[in-house]
């Protein structure tokens, strides 16, 4: 659990899973104890995963240059974030396209595309449970 | 990906949450587990013909009282397990007072019966059935129950299942004893729980498989 993008794609994994099940927090409950709880949830599910498929991994050396280069500028975030959405069908990938990259409002996106206000608001729901999926998935 | 771009593509154009929608969704999933189950009750099982009779009778009510007591707070369980950071609190004690009343019950019936009818007062005429028939009563409402689970978040799989199990089961429980003729203290505290108990184990077998996300 030292491998610094490791920690940074379960800090993602778990920002998507707080924006996707924000419907089961009650407002009466403390906020941190939520989060906690998804995040104590979120970091189980990955140290599992982990055991399984840990023996099959060779060590490297985290000293060597080609390692030490700079991970994640703009563009690289972008071309992950296009090649994970690619695999999204349109009324999915099409929603969070405009709305959530492009920042276009929900309206807008029901226009471009044809597709109603609705099915825009399910498209992008269902997609980033879909994304969810897939990053969970590729580990 | 950068952490920074992750949020605020999150962070985007975010509609509000309908925070009814939980409530409904657990109507809805008690409402059809219910409809569900009373059809194979009444469908499938037929409705006691003695049920007028054995209305009258103080036992059908303590029946009833048991059955819809563990079955509030197995739904209690479930409402609560079905959400990230929520204590049980007063659940597990209640289901333990409400079982340990039962069986206390159930030995003062037995303390005082003459020897040759304390085997009837356990075993009735249907015990060699009655655990599965509560199990397959129970059936409907478990799917609906691990239903409306699998929309929320539950963090502990295997007790988010038995606590969706043992709803189920007892709420199952309390439509079964519609059909049921058993009416005995012994018999209720020991082949009802059975059959409380058999979709809990269920459930906490099938949770992990069931309800990840």
């Amino acid at each position: 659990m030292h491998l610094p993008e490791e920690v940074e794609d379960l800090v993602q994994e778990l920002l998507l899973a707080i924006h996707n099940q924000r419907h089961t927090y009650d407002p009466a409950q403390p906020l941190t104890a939520w989060v906690q709880a998804i995040a104590r949830y979120k970091l189980i599910d990955l140290l599992r995963r982990r055991s399984r498929t840990n023996g099959l991994h060779d060590p490297l050396d985290h000293d060597h240059d080609h390692l030490a280069a700079a991970d994640g500028d703009a563009a690289e975030a972008r071309y992950d974030l296009a090649k994970l959405l690619q695999q999204l069908p349109h009324r999915q990938r099409l929603p969070i396209q405009y709305v959530k990259i492009e920042g276009s409002s929900v309206a807008d996106a029901a226009k471009r595309t044809g597709m109603s206000e609705s099915a825009v608001k399910v498209g992008i729901h269902r997609g980033l449970k879909a994304l969810a999926g897939r990053i969970r998935s590729i580990e | 990906m950068k952490t920074e771009d992750w949020v605020s593509m999150l962070a985007t154009g975010v509609e509000a949450i309908d925070p009814t929608r939980t409530a409904r969704c657990h109507l809805l999933a008690i409402g059809g587990g219910l409809a569900g189950a009373l059809a194979l009750t009444g469908g499938f099982l037929r409705l006691n013909p003695a049920l007028s009779h054995v209305v009258l009778e103080p036992m059908f009510w303590i029946r009833e009282a048991y059955c819809a007591s563990l079955a509030l707070l197995g739904f209690t369980a479930v409402t609560r397990w079905a959400r990230p950071g929520i204590r049980l609190g007063f659940v597990p004690a209640g289901i333990g007072i409400v079982v340990m009343v039962m069986w206390i019950f159930a030995a003062t019936v037995l303390l005082r019966a003459p020897a040759q009818n304390r085997s009837h007062l356990v075993f009735g005429t249907t015990a060699a059935v009655c655990p599965f028939l509560i199990a397959l009563v129970a059936a409907p409402l478990f799917i609906a129950f691990v239903w409306v689970l699998r929309g929320l978040a539950p963090t502990r799989l295997r007790l988010a299942g038995a606590a969706a199990g043992f709803a189920a089961g007892s709420l199952g429980a309390l439509v079964y004893s519609l059909h049921c003729p058993e009416l005995a203290a012994p018999f209720l505290g020991t082949w009802y729980l059975l059959g409380m108990l058999i979709p809990t184990s269920l459930g906490a077998w099938l949770g992990p498989r069931l309800l990840r996300w």
